[in-house]
């Protein structure tokens, strides 16, 4: 019962009244930028890195983990009353949510969604907590052939097992390779893939490149669409109190919600797809009330997946702390401030910054609490939001992306950068190129870059240790299966069926 | 996860995918031309500098090679967007936008260049009030600047508005000590 312990101690930090305006403060920017469209926690986390210079390394993961834990609240809104699901994750809750908001329970909708956020996030942030220490015990034993194994699992699950296409998704993942590339190697001081240009000693940063993919991409793509017609806004109707009966369905998607989305959000994989979609699938399975999905939205369908999300989110944070392995943009993005105060995550992280860790294990508990209370009685707030003209919105955005990219270095050199990742982002958006790839790439690809140096030095430049040892063996074996299963069991199956196969389904 | 991509696609030749395949063996060019420049000192000959690029570049021209096969057996693009026409002219004064702000960013400051590219932005989206914008943008470009930037300790180039403002803000904080 250490953790126990160890909480306590997290909430005394956490309870300070700074830290609880740093989280007051980052959940509800995290709402507002998970209701508007087009921004992201990412992006925002992104933009606000600056503030690194500025505060304690405490107060900046408290607003950090607030604004992320905020995105997913604010993103089920729109995703309900809009229909333009902001991110991956949020597609399932806009099949149901949506159509539940059409035929007048927009508030049960939002309700459940919110509740269930809650129950979930309390329960993954109470996973994060327990399981931490114990991965920790398990990482100790890591070596860096160990270490670069995983890391290759990751990118393996992160680009090509998740998304709709492994070649696409890992095509960003290389990208992101070269893109972390650039600038001085830090171990034999020489510059690489600079083309000579003393600005790009330095590398690019990693605010240039999600401001240019997230912000300039999206704003581009946004541009060229607009003869695709728009999403109209639902009226918000309906009591925002669940019935009894409208409870009795939720509580119970929200609990296998968490126990599906947690575990897998936990493993080095990540992602929040996986586990909504199969929520999903579960529930509408599970219900006793079949007819409603797909027709006038059911709530199990809203209450599972949302739970998920919100579990899986906090799963991630596992994998983050304790390996220094981010599986998602934000949590990519979130690694790179570590880095700029100088602390290296990993298993030393829970004894070395220990205030660190639990005060922010516990400031999202407390995240949790502002957030149900921000997103149920405030709703009318969040949806008057939503009616930002787009013009102005993407106009803003802009405004937003030049003071992040010109305030590094005040170089125009910054902002040509900035502009080629925007078209290049937009080109991936409209291409069907994952995004989020890139942004781990070029954060992990230089960390999985010096484990395997550090690996090859100590086996004196011999290969076999990465198959030698048995645990690295291992990870590398996953991640082959990762990678090349789904393409073997697809064949046998076309073998099996001969010739085309009806994909079922009303996604 | 599933693989619409080969299913029931009419094996004609993509030509966006195509290009786009073709510009990615360009950058696996680039970054083989970038990784031979990286000069290799014989100290670190075991795991130098190149391995990871040429790593990377292998993995590259693998992935470039499978799109454009992919492209040629008649692309990947999701029916919805090959549906949806392309708005050119909108994008067009979008990118206009951002030229403006590039181009006029250090001669007339963040503020200036800043209302400019709203002011481009907002058109190309089609929004017809262009004083409004501007009047909009200039206030959003303030606050960003006096907001985000001075509490984030962010240094964003001051122009002639910036420091004019900084000017008066700063004569009027001495005013209300004196």
């Amino acid at each position: 019962m250490e953790t126990l312990g160890h909480l306590a101690h997290g909430f005394s930090v956490a309870f300070t009244p700074v830290n609880l305006l740093w989280c007051l403060l980052g959940t509800t920017l995290g709402t507002a930028i998970g209701v508007l469209p087009g921004l992201g926690p990412a992006l925002t986390i992104a933009l606000l890195l600056p503030i690194t210079y500025q505060v304690a390394p405490e107060a900046s993961f408290i607003l950090f983990a607030g604004i992320y834990y905020g995105a997913m609240y604010g993103g089920s809104t729109t995703s309900i009353l809009l229909n333009t699901p902001g991110e991956s994750a949020t597609i399932v809750t806009a099949l149901e949510g949506n159509r539940m908001a059409r035929s007048g329970r927009g508030g049960a909708a939002l309700a459940t969604s919110a509740i269930g956020s809650f129950v979930a996030g309390t329960i993954g942030t109470m996973g994060v907590a327990f399981l931490a220490p114990v991965v920790v015990k398990f990482a100790l034993a890591f070596g860096p052939a160990e270490y670069f194994s995983l890391m290759v699992l990751a990118f393996i699950t992160v680009s090509a097992v998740l998304g709709s296409s492994s070649v696409r998704g890992l095509t960003s993942l290389f990208a992101g390779f070269v893109i972390g590339m650039i600038g001085v190697d830090l171990q034999t001081g020489q510059p690489r893939f600079t083309f000579g240009m003393t600005e790009l000693l330095d590398g690019v940063d990693v605010i240039i490149a999600a401001v240019g993919l997230f912000a300039v991409g999206e704003t581009l793509y946004m541009a060229s669409r607009r003869y695709a017609g728009k999403d109209e806004i639902v009226p918000l109707k309906g009591s925002l109190y669940m019935t009894a009966a409208e409870w009795g369905r939720s509580w119970k998607p929200w609990l296998r919600g968490a126990a599906i989305g947690f575990p897998i959000g936990a493993m080095p994989a990540g992602g929040a797809e996986i586990p909504t979609f199969l929520s999903y699938a579960i529930e509408k399975k599970l219900s006793k009330h079949k007819e409603e999905f797909g027709t006038v939205g059911a709530i199990e369908g809203v209450a599972g997946p949302e739970a998920a999300n919100n579990a899986s989110a906090a799963g991630v944070l596992v994998p983050m702390l304790t390996l220094g392995l981010p599986t998602s943009a934000t949590a990519a993005i979130m690694l790179s401030a570590f880095q700029s105060y100088g602390i290296n995550p990993g298993p030393l992280l829970l004894t070395t910054q220990g205030d660190l860790v639990w005060g922010l294990i516990a400031s999202l508990f407390i995240a949790n609490v502002i957030l149900v209370i921000l997103n149920l009685p405030l709703i009318g707030l969040w949806v008057r939001l939503l009616k930002i003209p787009a013009p102005q919105l993407y106009a803003g955005i802009l405004v937003f992306a030049t003071v992040g990219t010109y305030g590094i270095s005040q170089s125009p050199i910054d902002l040509v950068i900035l502009y080629l990742l925007g078209a290049a982002g937009f080109l991936m958006r409209r291409f069907d190129f994952p995004t989020a790839p890139v942004i781990i790439g070029m954060i992990l690809g230089p960390l999985a870059e010096t484990q395997f140096r550090r690996a090859m030095t100590i086996s004196n430049g011999d290969w076999s240790v990465f198959y030698t040892h048995k645990l690295s063996l291992t990870l590398l074996t996953l991640a082959f299966i990762g990678l090349a299963g789904p393409h073997i069991w697809a064949f046998i199956e076309h073998r099996r069926r001969r010739g085309p196969e009806h994909v079922p389904g009303d996604a | 996860m599933s693989t619409s991509d080969q299913q029931a696609a009419p094996s004609r030749l993509a030509v966006p995918e195509l290009l786009i395949g073709i510009g990615l063996l360009a950058c696996a060019g680039a970054v083989a031309w970038q990784t031979l420049a990286i000069p290799v000192s014989p100290l670190y000959s075991k795991v130098g500098p190149t391995v990871f690029p040429y790593i990377t570049m292998t993995g590259m021209i693998v992935l470039s090679l499978l799109l454009i096969v992919a492209a040629l057996r008649g692309g990947w693009q999701p029916e919805e967007e090959k549906e949806t026409p392309t708005d050119w002219k909108a994008m067009g004064i979008v990118v206009a936008g951002l030229v403006a702000n590039l181009v006029l960013i250090q001669p007339l400051g963040f503020t200036a260049a800043s209302v400019v590219m709203f002011v481009l932005v907002c058109y190309g989206f089609g929004s017809k009030r262009t004083l409004r914008d501007a009047v909009l943008g200039l206030i959003l470009a303030l606050a960003a600047y006096f907001g985000f930037a001075r509490a984030l300790g962010v240094n964003i180039g001051a122009g002639f508005l910036e420091n004019q403002l900084n000017t008066v803000i700063d004569a009027l904080i001495t005013m209300l000590r004196g």
